[in-house]
C-alpha cells in the first residue's frame, strides 16, 4: 500500500466507505448515533495503522491521546465556555500532539514488551489523574454539559443525531486524506522500512529514532481530534475514553480489519461497533462473549484480518479465472 | 593525503574480552582492501565500530583526516560511509525497488517527504532502477526482497549500500552461504565498482580476496598480525601457522 513501485492514484474502490457512509445517513437514520461513533473510532483507528501498521510501533496505550484530547474539549466548553468546535478541536489536537512528543522522545527509545508496558503506564497514569481531578474532570461521575456551539455558526447539533454524524464523517474524510498522503510518500515508505528492518535504516543513514518520534505525535494528533469528537458528540466525557480498555477495543478493531491497509481501520470499527451494539441488544449480559468468539475467529483464520481474506479470496478468484482459458 | 579511513590504537574490550586491540588500520582512497582472520578474530565487530553501531572502548576513527568517534552512525553515512552485512539485512517484503529507493531516498534528503507520493518521484525511481540494472537485477524490481534466491539477495545487499553513493564501502562477507559457482556473479559486480569508492571487504573465500584485494589486513584475537599486497601474505608463514594451525586443531 506504500512506497516506490504503487499506483498513489485514487481507485474507485476507495470511495467505497465514504458512499457508504452518506447511504447510511439517508437509509439509517435511527442509527446515526452509533454511525458518529464508528466515524470517530475509525479515525482514531487510522492513526493506530499509522504507527502500528506501516512504523511497526506496537501500544496499549493510544487512548492516553484519544481521552486527554477529548478532556480537553470537554474542559473548555463545561468549564471555560468556548464553545467553537474547531477551536475545541485544535486545542485538543495541540495538547495532543504535546503529549505525544514528551512521551514518544522517552518511551520510542525502548522496544517490544518494554515500549508496551509504557504505553500502557501512561494512558493508567491519565485515567487516574482524570480520576482524581474531579473539581476539573468531574471524576468518576465523568464531565457533564458539553457543548457545541452550531458549526460554522450554522449548523446546529441536532437531536438526532445528523449534525454530528455529517461533521464527523468530514472530519474523517479530512484525516483519511491526510494519512492516505503520508503512507504513499516517501516518509511513508521509509516508515514501513523501519517497520521490516531498523537495523538496515540504520545503516542507510535515517535517523530512526526522531523518525519515529515524528509519526508517533502525528498520530497522536490525529487520536487526539478523534477523542474532542467524541466529547462534542456525546456532550459528555467520562473515564472509559481513557486506560487499557479502550485502547485495547481499539487494538482489537484493527486488528480484526487488518493492519498496514489503511482501509482495516474502516472494516474493524464498522463491524467491531455493530456486533457490539447488535450483541448487547440480544444478549445484555454475554455480549463480550460474541465480541471475543469473532476476535479468536479472525485472528485463527484470517491473520491479516477481514480484509487479508478478502484479498486472499481476490487472487484465488482471479487464480482460477486465469487458469481456466489456457486450460482448454 | 590523509587515509579514506583510519584507525588509531582502536580498543574493544565486552567485560574480560578484549575483541580489538590497538588496531592501527588505513584505508587508503580508492583502495581494494581485505580484512581477513579466523573466525572471532573481531572482523564484524572492527566493521561495526568503523560505522559507528558500536562505540569503541579507547582509540579513534578519522574519516579523510576527520575524527568521527563520536558521530553517530546515521551522520557517518551521509559523510559517504556505507556498509554491507553478513547476514542479508534486507526489507524482506518490500520490492526490490523499495529496498533501494529508501536508500537513495535517505541520500537525498527525500525521505522526510510526507505530501507528493514516493511513485511519482521519478529522479528517485529511475536512479533505484538503474543501480539495479547494472547488477542485473532488473527484472526483479517489483519482486518482494524475500521472494528472491539467495544469490540474488546478496546483490542487493550490495545494492542498497550503492544507493549510498559511498565514498568509503564496508562489505561485510558479500559472498557468505553463497555457493562458489554464483560467488563468481558477486567478484563481477566488486570488479565494476567505481574505482574512487575505497572498499573493505571481509571475507572468507580466500579465492575471492586474492583476485579482488590489493592489499590485505590479517587480524587474529583482535590483533593485527601482519598487513601487506597479496603475494606477501600469502608467502607470509605467520598466516599460514594461524589458518595451518586452525586446520590441524579442528
Amino acid at each position: 500500500m506504500s512506497g516506490y513501485t504503487v499506483d498513489a492514484r485514487i481507485r474507485w474502490t476507495e470511495w467505497i466507505p465514504f458512499v457508504v457512509a452518506l447511504a447510511a445517513f439517508f437509509l439509517l437514520p435511527e442509527y446515526l448515533a452509533l454511525g458518529a461513533r464508528i466515524l470517530i473510532f475509525i479515525l482514531f483507528a487510522l492513526s493506530l495503522d499509522l504507527i502500528l501498521g506501516y512504523a511497526g510501533i506496537v501500544t496499549l496505550g493510544h487512548s492516553a491521546f484519544f481521552g486527554l484530547g477529548a478532556y480537553t474539549a470537554g474542559i473548555l466548553s463545561a468549564k471555560l465556555g468556548i464553545t467553537d468546535a474547531f477551536v475545541q478541536l485544535a486545542a485538543a489536537a495541540a495538547a495532543a500532539a504535546l503529549l505525544g512528543i514528551a512521551t514518544g522522545a522517552i518511551i520510542l527509545r525502548t522496544r517490544a514488551l518494554t515500549l508496551l508496558m509504557l504505553t500502557l503506564a501512561i494512558t493508567a497514569i491519565l485515567l487516574e489523574v482524570a480520576n482524581k481531578m474531579s473539581s476539573v474532570t468531574g471524576g468518576a461521575d465523568g464531565l457533564q454539559g458539553v457543548v457545541v456551539a452550531p458549526i460554522l455558526g450554522l449548523f446546529r447539533f441536532d437531536l438526532y443525531g445528523k449534525t454530528a454524524f455529517l461533521y464527523c464523517l468530514a472530519a474523517l474524510f479530512v484525516g483519511w486524506w491526510a494519512v492516505r498522503r503520508i503512507i504513499y510518500s516517501p516518509f511513508g515508505a521509509m516508515l514501513t522500512g523501519i517497520r521490516e528492518n531498523g537495523a538496515r535504516m540504520h545503516a542507510i543513514g535515517a535517523p530512526v529514532y526522531w523518525r519515529m518520534v515524528l509519526i508517533y505525535t502525528i498520530s497522536a494528533t490525529m487520536a487526539g481530534i478523534a477523542g474532542a469528537l467524541i466529547a462534542q458528540v456525546n456532550q459528555f466525557v467520562g473515564l472509559n475514553v481513557l486506560g487499557l480498555e479502550p485502547s485495547g477495543d481499539l487494538l482489537v478493531m484493527l486488528i480484526l480489519g487488518g493492519v498496514g491497509r489503511l482501509y482495516g481501520a474502516f472494516v474493524g470499527p464498522v463491524i467491531y461497533l455493530s456486533v457490539q451494539d447488535w450483541l448487547a441488544k440480544q444478549y445484555p449480559e454475554y455480549w463480550y462473549f460474541g465480541v471475543g468468539a469473532l476476535l479468536i475467529t479472525v485472528v485463527l483464520f484470517a491473520p491479516g484480518g477481514i480484509l487479508g481474506l478478502f484479498d486472499k479470496c481476490l487472487q484465488l478468484f482471479r487464480q482460477k479465472s486465469s487458469a481456466r482459458p489456457s486450460a482448454r | 593525503m590523509p587515509a579514506a579511513l583510519q584507525t588509531e590504537k582502536l580498543c574493544k574490550t565486552f567485560g574480560a574480552l578484549t575483541v580489538a586491540q590497538n588496531v592501527d588500520f588505513r584505508l587508503e582512497a580508492g583502495a581494494r582492501h581485505a580484512l581477513i582472520g579466523p573466525n572471532g578474530a573481531g572482523k564484524t565487530t572492527f566493521v561495526n565500530m568503523l560505522t559507528g553501531a558500536l562505540a569503541p572502548s579507547s582509540g579513534r576513527i578519522l574519516m579523510n583526516g576527520e575524527d568521527i568517534t563520536k558521530t553517530r552512525q546515521a551522520a557517518r553515512v551521509k559523510l559517504g560511509l556505507g556498509r554491507t552485512f553478513q547476514i542479508t539485512t534486507l526489507f524482506r517484503r518490500l520490492p526490490v525497488l523499495d529496498n533501494v529507493a529508501l536508500a537513495v531516498a535517505e541520500r537525498e534528503g527525500i525521505a522526510r517527504h510526507m505530501w507528493k507520493a514516493a511513485g511519482r518521484h521519478n529522479a528517485i525511481k529511475d536512479e533505484a532502477m538503474a543501480l539495479l540494472a547494472t547488477l542485473g537485477l532488473a527484472d526483479d524490481a517489483r519482486t518482494p526482497a524475500q521472494d528472491l534466491p539467495y544469490g540474488k539477495q546478496r546483490l542487493i545487499e550490495i545494492a542498497i549500500a550503492l544507493g549510498l553513493k559511498p565514498k568509503v564501502l564496508l562489505l561485510d562477507e558479500p559472498a557468505a552461504g553463497v555457493p562458489s559457482t554464483e560467488s563468481e556473479r558477486i567478484l563481477q559486480v566488486l570488479d565494476r565498482l567505481p574505482s574512487d569508492i575505497a572498499i573493505l571487504i571481509i571475507e572468507h573465500d580466500m579465492d575471492l580476496v586474492f583476485r579482488f584485494a590489493k592489499r590485505i589486513t590479517v587480524l587474529v584475537q583482535g590483533e593485527v598480525l601482519v598487513e601487506g599486497p597479496p603475494v606477501e601474505i600469502a608467502h607470509d608463514r605467520r598466516v599460514h601457522q594461524v589458518y595451518l594451525g586452525e586446520q590441524h586443531h579442528a
